[in-house]
């Protein structure tokens, strides 16, 4: 399977009749198997773009080709649960085929075994971040999108939620889309990096990471960190 | 604990109130209690509490289910919302005498013409509680539920009716109450049996005994149906929020 973007423009009119220019001509493409990574400043119109590829902006200039059936994974900036069903239900109605072993699997790893029948609102955002996690993880997804699933979390416990998605998404072959604005992830979890510009957005450098996910460690994201800390 | 407080001291101005006004204008609680039982024993109360409960059920449910369905769409689409706006505004401030009267009028003075008049009274203001709910839902989870390729059903009972609850349930309260109302002026105008039929009855004669024993009935029997089915509703259907201080 294979994700092809390719934007020619998006324009926005503000309430006040101004038309601003949102995003700039973007093009990319992006396998099986493959994580790849936006990064760009806050504003810069990342989940705008996000919005065109998942289909619920359709007014924009370009195409977008990715195959009709592919399941989407969704991990919106808020985690966007429904506050009146319990965790397992939020997961539920979005994989209603999912088996029990899956999903106890699931929480394992998300560490979610305790709050099954807990609502959402009794959640901490950490929590909350893990259950549109264990959703998105739940469909079985051909393309997986993450808009910064780690943003506003203490930098612990983002540390041990990266490593938790690392090997989500390192247990399935699927098309990875993840936007943030953190380096740290990037280096943890993309294959390839697409820097962008400040609104209206374009991308200023690809950057592929020769080291496969799997072995790096430490020292090796420290290299690759500092690498791309030289290029900007 | 302090429901029975409230209510014992309303018996108790009721009781004082009577003492001092007459028992012509005012009778006092165990004459209106007499006349109670004796309906009661001869059955007629029950006749008329029934066919007026009946005829508040069906125009209440025809009613809420098609204001429900009306105000949903005229909160979804634009376009319905345009054409259905001035009718409403029409429908909203219709006396319900003249809605009343022009059904028995065009419709004779049966059964299907009470409850049609009766319904068209309520619905307008279930439209306007439920295309307020239908504005208010959270875009944000129908992009979820749209990008998570959940089916339409699916979407709708588990995504957008816990949103429009809290309305339906306010919409059915404040409902109940003005068929209450409005079922006792239909049965007084245009049929020959129920509490409002009783009530002009009782009015013709100045029977003030026998009109409190039908009102305060009806009034209990109310007041029953909230609490067992109203609140109860209401309450599960808001569960999942944190309680109120």
């Amino acid at each position: 399977m294979r994700l092809e973007v390719d934007i020619s423009g998006k324009t926005f009119r503000s309430a006040a009749g101004e038309t601003h220019e949102v995003l700039a001509p973007v093009s990319f493409a992006l396998q099986s198997g493959e994580v790849g990574v936006l990064i760009g400043p806050s504003g810069c119109g990342k989940s705008t773009m996000l919005r065109i590829i998942l289909g619920l902006d359709r007014d924009f200039h370009g195409t977008i080709a990715r195959p009709p059936e592919a399941r989407i994974g969704m991990v919106f900036q808020e985690p966007r649960l429904l506050p009146w069903r319990s965790v397992e239900q939020n997961v539920r109605l979005a994989a209603p085929d999912i088996s029990e072993a899956k999903l106890s699997e699931l929480f394992r790893i998300l560490e979610l075994e305790a709050h099954r029948s807990h609502f959402p609102g009794e959640l901490s955002l950490g929590l909350a971040r893990r259950v549109a996690l264990a959703r998105a993880f739940a469909v079985e997804p051909d393309l997986l999108v993450l808009d910064e699933p780690l943003a506003s979390l203490d930098d612990a416990l983002a540390g041990r939620l990266r490593d938790e998605i690392a090997t989500l998404v390192a247990s399935r072959p699927m098309m990875t889309l993840l936007v943030t604005h953190s380096l740290d992830d990037a280096v943890r979890l993309g294959d390839r990096l697409f820097f962008l510009s400040p609104q209206p957005a374009r991308i200023l450098a690809e950057v592929p990471i020769s080291i496969p996910r799997g072995a790096r460690g430490d020292a090796e994201i420290a290299t690759i960190r500092a690498g791309l800390l030289a290029r900007t | 604990m302090l429901r029975l407080l409230s209510f014992s001291l309303f018996l108790a101005t009721w009781w004082i109130a009577a003492l001092f006004v007459g028992g012509a204008k005012l009778p006092s609680p165990p004459a209106v209690l007499n006349v109670i039982i004796a309906e009661a024993t001869s059955g007629a109360l029950f006749l008329h509490l029934g066919a007026t409960l009946a005829r508040v059920a069906l125009a209440f449910v025809l009613a809420m289910s098609l204001g429900s369905a009306i105000g949903y769409l005229m909160g979804r689409v634009k376009l319905a919302d345009r054409l259905g706006d001035p009718w409403l505004i029409l429908l909203l401030n219709l006396p319900a005498l003249v809605v009343i009267v022009l059904a028995y009028i065009w419709a004779g003075l049966t059964e299907a013409a009470a409850i049609a008049a009766i319904a068209i009274n309520k619905l307008p203001t279930a439209i306007v509680t439920l295309r307020e709910g239908t504005r208010a839902l959270d875009r944000s989870l129908d992009e979820m539920a749209t990008v998570f390729a959940m089916p339409r059903w699916r979407a709708f009972r588990h995504v957008v009716l816990p949103q429009l609850a809290p309305y339906i349930a306010a919409s059915a309260r404040s409902g109940l109450s003005l068929v209450w109302k409005i079922v006792l002026v239909a049965e007084l105008l245009g049929r020959p049996n129920g509490v409002g039929f009783e009530i002009g009855v009782a009015f013709q004669l100045f029977d003030t005994p026998r009109l409190l024993a039908y009102s305060l009935t009806f009034a209990a029997v109310v007041l029953v149906i909230e609490t067992l089915l109203v609140q109860p509703f209401e309450a599960r259907a808001t569960r999942w929020r944190p309680r109120a201080a």
